[in-house]
């Protein structure tokens, strides 16, 4: 590969758009445009990123996206918040029980709904447990991406063993729909708690063998330490938040900065970025793919410390508050935000007196996340695009809701 | 900082640019005039007292009794705090402008806050509010040919999109049930 | 070719009714070439009385032929259903019976060769020449087989010898016997293939704590490989439509041929070559250079720029490690002082000690130069970045499907074969066992069961083949374990790493040949050195490998075997 001036990469819009100029050797280049999906293996679904590619270099990256969009919006305010909550559930369908409950708590705001104690501590467990599995797909792929293939179906066993537990607790297997308005729908099965505990202690010591397997391995270092680096500064600005702002070094965390539910009362770290060395391989940067990778490897400890102290205190009685099934929304409304795997998913829900909402909205951690895209994929090599990608760790279904 | 705190603070820099918004409900939002929009949001963004960071979401609503529209922005500010200590949230507000519904428009803030370029965009495709000095003004969501925008409380759904047969529950031509 | 329409699935154009009609003419067909066969037989009989072999060969052994392959067409055709299941039973012994039947074909082949030449060296008169440049003629088979030593032409030679001097008089042209030893090859490498194919998803279900194929054929879905082949084979044949035809249909066999080829040169025993070229090594390699050009045709006629991606990809990576990997094998070349495969082979035969590898320091860290190379120059991982579906979805084979798709893996697996069987030619000690073949010499020249233990114990095609399936798995068991590397560490480690290390390993085996004696005290410590060190890689690989397999129920954890809480 000949080396080519920064000046391409960074000149001004027109200059990129020639099509064709004369190179550094008086060799007539050409940029090439290249569609990277709606059907690509490693857009996560049917996201379209167009690429001006100067040879591997990639000149710029604009993401194309609504392959997926169902305006769920639109069928929230023609829908009682209850019949919402399976929508809920395909938007980041990998993680259904963290929206479930993020609508619901943004709906007991709205309706002034307390939920029982024992509802609390059910949801917390779905949520994190949920956690941990979004987060296994999150490495999986991201090893799928990298060209490793073996990471991938070692992730999906384990997440085979919290789909049974969802499976047992509500019947299904994605979409969940069993945190509900004012606690869950149905109370925890028998042996629902000893046999978390036992998938727990068998969990832990495999995060391990993962970081083994994949995290340090000398090649996957090599493709992603020091690739697409988004500062802090970058990362706020652009309205990214969950892993994909705590790998730039900002330690926030919706569960412990405001907590909501009762995240309050459990003993956990926030894992942030680290730049190489002192166990961190050397060449990692704060806010690269590195990071945002090994950001969530943490996380899934830190679920399982807090589904630990779950176990332990999860009282008995009842698990759902009594809410009417046809309640009148009051003429208010309400923005809350809850921390998903993926960011903080959003709602503003907009009440009118009447039992249908006015207005749903949803602001997806995944849509806020991806669209610092072009600005990062830009002057990268086309292999760093899937890493970058992969990286930011989005879910289509909420990007296009 | 309370959002009173923060009315008042935008209040007094730009005594002419706030409309009064009510502030006992659940949530609570200063309310700004349309063409005072940009500079009262780079004031909100550098002001050392706010320095509001971080876009949250930006929401349409479409309150077509009235005759608007109201974008809702909501903002936070994060605050770096010492070595290994979570960061602080130093403030939390949300700024509410109403646009007229037909060819309302309103200054960009995708260069205050680089995350309002798409929702700006979600918010033009779906309720068909338009930013003015937007770098890259399209629909995002919907096709680019799509007619109509589908967030809007008197939208039609269309019958036939490129021989796409489209239809509601129970054949509703504009559903609500 | 018609087009394709919509009407074609729900009512295809090979409808049960045409079936039945072509099935009717196939047996008409062949009714009448036997009862025509019978006819010209009879005719034969009564009014020629000399029944001359060719008559034989024209009149009655060809339609018969003609006419059970009609028949078992028509058999195949009605039956499929039926075949299936028999294949599914019989498939075990299909594909025993289709190794025995190279291994036999070879043997036999080379029983009838020489037995040819046994003829030709007999014959009384060498002068006379026959058509198409040959030497023998039938006459002089017959008289070789019928001949008593007092009298040549005593004897009325019976019609049967003669029609077997037909048979055997073709093979005196090399043109005809390369073409079986070809078939042969063809036989190994499409069996090698299909094992492979089986083998890697084997291994990579073990890897990835899943079984892999478990249905087809029974035991632990062995016959994978077949039904994969078979298919891909019944696939739609695809071209693109603005692909650019003919070398879109071309390139795949520009990948396959050049790799089938190189068998030509490639040794699985001292006896087991096709041709021991003097120049053997030099074809192999300039071979399997040629492969890049048909990746390369592939990836532009696709009209696909992922494809072209791939393609590009290609001619920088693959042509880049070609260098280290050469100049890799230059240095076993120095050593040995020929480029003959099978003077290079011999040289080795003294056991594990005396394999090149382990012969200088130079040499040892040349073999892992070479192995790494060799693993790029296949498009293997680490190194599959023209095929990375993860970027390139797919690469240079994008837009290929079916028959031709199945050929670039034929071809990519033979290549795999090739690269590892130089490496064991070169540096692990050829066709021979680590034991020293000089323990066996009284069983090398025994009776038959003794020449076989020989082969098993300490020389023949099984360790050669043995040893390059055990580096066949290292690159499998690589290809399952690591990340890809990006384009720009690719060639960064192939021009600013592998390349000046093969130029130093180069130079350095230069100065050893040339300062340091062979049976000096500097040498045997540095042969004993890296035989150690090579013992202690090979004791670990194997012992990784027998340890996990051993405790693979253990390493999972208790859930991941007994899963599933709820049922």
């Amino acid at each position: 590969m000949t080396a080519m001036p920064d000046a391409m990469f960074t000149s001004e819009p027109d200059l990129l758009f020639d099509a064709a100029r004369d190179g550094p050797d008086g060799l007539r280049t050409e940029e090439m445009l290249i569609n990277m999906g709606p059907q690509h293996p490693s857009t996560h679904g049917v996201l379209r990123v167009l690429l001006r590619t100067d040879g591997e270099m990639v000149v710029e990256a604009v993401p194309h996206i609504g392959y997926l969009h169902r305006c769920a919006e639109k069928i929230g305010e023609n829908l009682q918040p209850y019949q919402f909550i399976p929508k809920t559930d395909r938007m980041d369908y990998l993680a259904a029980m963290n929206n479930n409950h993020v609508f619901s708590l943004a709906v007991e705001r709205l309706l002034g709904v307390e939920v029982p104690e024992r509802a609390a501590y059910i949801r917390v467990i779905m949520a994190e447990l949920n956690r941990i599995a979004s987060h296994l797909v999150a490495f999986g792929t991201y090893g799928l991406d990298m060209g490793a293939f073996t990471a991938v179906l070692y992730a999906f066993r384990e997440r085979e063993y919290i789909l049974d537990l969802f499976e047992a607790a509500c019947g299904a297997r994605l979409t969940y729909s069993y945190i509900t308005i004012g606690g869950v729908t149905f109370d925890l099965p028998e042996r629902f708690i000893e046999r978390l505990a036992e998938f727990l202690d068998y969990f832990e010591p495999k995060i391990d063998e993962y970081d083994r397997l994949l995290s340090y391995n000398h090649i996957f270092v090599k493709r992603t330490a020091g690739v697409g680096v988004i500062s802090a500064e970058d990362a706020i600005a652009w309205g990214l938040t969950g892993p994909c702002l705590r790998a730039s070094g900002v330690r926030w965390d919706l569960r412990r900065c405001l907590p909501y539910e009762i995240y309050d009362r459990f003993e956990f770290d926030i894992p942030v970025g680290r730049p190489g060395g002192g166990g961190i391989p050397r060449g990692v940067v704060v806010g690269d793919c590195w990071n945002r990778y090994f950001v969530r490897m943490q996380e899934m400890r830190e679920s399982v410390r807090i589904l630990r102290q779950c176990i332990a205190a999860i009282p008995a009685g009842e698990v759902r508050a009594k809410v009417p099934k046809n309640v009148r929304l009051p003429a208010d409304e309400v923005y809350f935000e809850g921390e998903n795997p993926r960011g903080q998913l959003g709602f503003l829900v907009v009440g009118d007196g009447s039992p249908i909402p006015w207005r749903v909205k949803a602001r997806g951690p995944c849509f806020c996340n991806l669209s610092i895209t072009s600005h990062v994929c830009r002057g990268v090599l086309l292999a760093d695009v899937p890493a970058i990608i992969g990286s930011i760790d989005i879910v289509l279904g909420e990007v296009d809701r | 900082m309370t959002p009173e705190e923060v009315a008042s603070l935008i209040g007094s820099a730009f005594p002419d640019a706030v409309v009064d918004a009510p502030m006992n409900t659940l949530h609570p939002a200063v309310g700004v005039v349309p063409d005072r929009w940009r500079e009262v949001a780079l004031f909100l963004r550098d002001d050392p007292r706010l320095r509001f960071n971080l876009l949250r979401c930006l929401s349409g609503v479409d309150r077509i009794a009235e005759g608007r529209i109201e974008l809702v922005y909501d903002l936070m500010s994060l605050r770096p705090a010492g070595d290994g200590r979570p960061w602080s949230c130093g403030a939390v507000a949300a700024v509410r402008i109403g646009v007229p519904r037909d060819g309302g428009s309103l200054p960009s803030v995708a260069d205050v806050w680089p995350a309002a370029e798409w929702h700006e965009r979600e918010v033009y495709d779906l309720l068909g509010v338009s930013f003015d000095g937007h770098p890259d003004l399209r629909r995002i969501l919907c096709p680019d040919d799509w007619v109509g925008h589908p967030l809007r409380k008197d939208y039609v759904f269309p019958v036939e999109y490129h021989g796409i047969p489209g239809s509601t529950e129970f054949g509703q031509r504009s559903p609500r049930h | 070719m018609t087009e394709f329409t919509a009407q074609d699935v729900i009512r295809p154009r090979w409808s049960p009714a045409l079936r039945a009609r072509a099935i009717r003419r196939f047996m008409l067909a062949g009714l009448i070439i036997m009862i025509g066969t019978g006819v010209a037989a009879v005719c034969l009989e009564i009014f020629g009385r000399s029944l001359s072999p060719l008559w034989l060969t024209v009149g009655i052994v060809l339609p018969s032929v003609l006419a059970f392959g009609a028949l078992f067409v028509v058999f195949a055709i009605t039956a499929h259903a039926l075949l299936g299941r028999l294949l599914k039973r019989l498939a075990f012994v299909l594909f025993i019976g289709s190794l025995a039947g190279i291994v036999l074909t070879a043997w036999g082949a080379s029983l009838l060769f020489g037995l040819v030449d046994r003829i030709v060296a007999a014959r009384p008169d060498p002068i006379a020449q026959t058509i198409f440049g040959g030497e023998l003629t039938t006459d002089e088979i017959v008289r070789f087989f019928a001949a008593t030593p007092e009298d040549p032409k005593a004897l009325e030679a019976p019609p049967a010898l003669e029609f077997v001097a037909y048979l055997l008089w073709p093979w005196q042209f090399r043109l005809l016997r390369d073409l079986v030893l070809a078939l042969v090859i063809l036989g190994f490498v499409s069996v090698t293939a299909s094992f492979a194919i089986w083998w890697e998803r084997k291994v990579a279900g073990r890897i990835q704590s899943r079984l892999g194929p478990m249905r087809v054929g029974g035991w632990h879905g062995w016959a994978q490989g077949i039904a994969d082949g078979l298919k891909l084979v019944q696939k739609e044949d695809i071209v693109p439509g603005r692909a650019d035809g003919p070398v879109f249909r071309l390139a795949p066999y520009l990948v396959f041929i050049p790799v089938l080829t190189a068998f030509l040169a490639l040794p699985f025993s001292d006896r087991w070559v096709l041709r021991d070229l003097e120049v053997g090594l030099v074809l192999v390699l300039g071979l399997l250079g040629i492969d890049v050009i048909g990746v390369i045709l592939a990836g532009w006629a696709s009209h696909n720029k992922w494809s072209m991606y791939g393609a590009l990809r290609v001619a920088a990576q693959m042509v880049s490690y070609e260098i280290p990997m050469g100049m890799a094998l230059l240095l076993p070349v120095m050593a040995a002082g020929t480029l003959r495969p099978g003077a290079i082979g011999a040289l080795q035969s003294g056991g594990f000690h005396t394999w090149l590898a382990f012969c200088s320091p130079f040499l040892f860290a040349a073999a892992g130069v070479y192995f790494v190379a060799s693993l790029a120059a296949c498009k293997r991982a680490p190194f599959d970045l023209p095929e990375a579906e993860s970027e390139l979805t797919g690469g240079f084979h994008t837009e290929y499907s079916g028959f031709r798709w199945a050929v670039f893996f034929f071809g990519e697996y033979a290549a795999m074969f090739v690269v590892c069987g130089l490496a064991v030619l070169l540096f692990l000690g050829a066709w021979h066992s680590p034991l020293p073949a000089s323990w066996g010499e009284s069983l090398a020249g025994g009776s038959w069961w003794q020449r076989g233990l020989y082969a098993l114990l300490f020389s023949g095609p099984a360790w050669f083949i043995a040893k390059t399936y055990a580096l066949l798995f290292v690159h499998i068991w690589l290809r399952w374990t690591l990340p890809r590397i990006r384009i720009d560490q690719v060639m960064y480690a192939c021009v600013q790493v592998m390349l000046p290390m093969t130029m130093l390993l180069l130079l350095g085996q230069m100065f050893w040949q040339l300062l340091v004696p062979p049976d000096g005290i500097t040498a045997r410590a540095a042969n004993i050195v890296c035989t150690l060190a090579g013992a202690a890689i090979v004791a670990a690989f194997v012992g990784t490998a027998g340890w996990g397999y051993l405790n693979r129920r253990r390493l999972v954890g208790p859930l991941a075997v007994n899963h599933l809480p709820g049922s």
